[in-house]
């Protein structure tokens, strides 16, 4: 399993680098979201306040375009037959696919918080705490977000229905993720692991129900 | 002997539509098969089955020793389909897609190698993204990992489809190469005189059912 795990997290890498659409779309939309944020509240304190929030609305809204590139290139010109017929452990490609949209979006997390920094002025304290609930976070949205990819990949309407399916799943994650870097912030961590422990559970369950329920999604879409 | 693909009275649906409606069908270890018949015969839906990427409904279907109806998923590691889409990453380049799909299925970096090179892939092509590819070139490339994985089943979807002169002489020569390494080949094909001149047997298909298949001396009881 962890054999086809890597092996497809390095094709998915791979591919990303070469046709950088992380890198010329969907990080480039990230930025401009933080952008629009500023302008429409246009308040420095107000937008230090909500920075927490804000920065993880933006990394949602970009792991639903990463997502979705992730899973529609397994639906184009027979490569999601190619993969049924692979012989690849139908779990190992649900890490693999996961593993791959956390590299990504957690580069794009190093992105938006130097973002924040410097558009909204905001400070980074509690970084221990910061780290584990960005990658506690990021794994969590990950693996929820590759069993609903792949269950809208084969839908003609998948591209609408991903965000409708997605997001108020993992708004479990945007609270706890939220909660912990207000908590991180305020210089109160006790507050904020009991937060990372909810993200950690959330991250936990979906990768155990990814595990044993891709192939059945795999073969539906 | 057990043939390799036994089909009695099988039935497969596309939505409602039998696209396969009771097929029967023997065909033996290392045969190279010719599927014919016209379009929306149900050609490529009994690939499809074999490949265990369709659902048999009803009726007997057996793949390689294993029961379509009950395991198959079991065959899919087992059988190679060129089917009309090539199962390439636009993005990937030639080698990236020949070595991910043959490392998918355990091959032999040294068999990639060798199925990159008899397919014309080694030279200037190797770093191309597979986006820039002509039609006959990603076929090329489709049939480098079928090559290079060494499946014990062939089954082939108009494999001479968008291929040059040369291109369609080396579908021929890897198709007797894989039968002569004991492989067993099924190939639809409307490109009748080709196939006709490779294949051991024909089987004719129309309206989802067989209506024309000598049976193999191998298959017959004794």
């Amino acid at each position: 399993m962890l054999h086809d795990a890597l092996l497809v997290a390095g094709k998915d890498l791979r591919l990303e680098a070469r046709s950088r659409v992380t890198t010329n779309l969907v990080a480039p939309f990230a930025v401009m979201v933080l952008l629009l944020f500023a302008f429409a509240l246009d308040d420095a304190d107000v937008l230090v306040s909500a920075t927490p929030g804000l920065f993880w609305i933006t990394v949602l809204f970009a792991a639903l375009l990463a997502i979705q590139r992730a899973f529609s290139i397994e639906s184009a010109d027979g490569t999601g037959d190619a993969l049924r017929l692979s012989g690849l452990d139908p779990a190992g490609v649900f890490l693999g696919k996961a593993g791959a949209v956390v590299v990504q979006l957690l580069a794009l997390e190093v992105l938006l918080g130097i973002g924040v920094a410097l558009l909204y002025g905001a400070s980074l304290g509690g970084p221990v705490l910061l780290v584990a609930t960005a990658l506690a976070a990021t794994v969590g949205v990950a693996a929820a977000g590759s069993l609903y990819g792949v269950l809208a990949a084969g839908l003609r309407i998948g591209a609408t229905l991903l965000p409708l399916l997605l997001l108020p799943v993992v708004a479990p994650v945007l609270i706890a993720a939220t909660q912990a870097f207000i908590a991180a912030a305020q210089g109160v961590p006790g507050e904020g692991w009991r937060w990372f422990g909810l993200l950690a559970v959330f991250a936990l369950i979906y990768i155990t129900f990814g595990i044993f329920a891709f192939e059945s999604l795999l073969e539906e879409s | 002997m057990e043939p390799l693909i036994h089909f009695r009275g099988a039935v497969s649906l596309l939505g409602r539509f039998p696209a396969l409606a009771g097929v029967d069908l023997d065909v033996a270890g290392g045969e190279i098969v010719l599927l014919q018949g016209p379009n929306g015969a149900g050609k490529t839906t009994l690939l499809r089955c074999c490949a265990g990427l369709v659902p048999v409904v009803d009726g007997t279907a057996t793949v390689l020793g294993h029961d379509l109806r009950r395991s198959r998923k079991a065959v899919r590691s087992r059988v190679g389909l060129l089917g009309h889409a090539s199962g390439l990453y636009d993005e990937l380049t030639v080698e990236d897609n020949v070595r991910f799909w043959s490392r998918a299925a355990k091959a032999r970096p040294v068999d990639v190698d060798a199925a990159m090179a008899q397919l014309g892939l080694d030279g200037r092509l190797r770093d191309v993204p597979v986006a820039r590819l002509s039609a006959g070139q990603r076929r090329r490339t489709a049939l480098a990992v079928l090559v290079a994985r060494r499946p014990e089943l062939w089954l082939l979807d108009e494999p001479h489809a968008g291929l040059d002169v040369d291109g369609r002489d080396l579908v021929d020569r890897l198709v007797g190469e894989a039968a002569r390494a004991g492989a067993t080949v099924l190939i639809a094909s409307h490109d009748h005189d080709r196939a006709v001149a490779i294949a051991d047997r024909c089987v004719t298909i129309a309206g989802g059912i067989v209506v024309a298949a000598p049976v193999p001396e191998v298959v017959r009881a004794p």
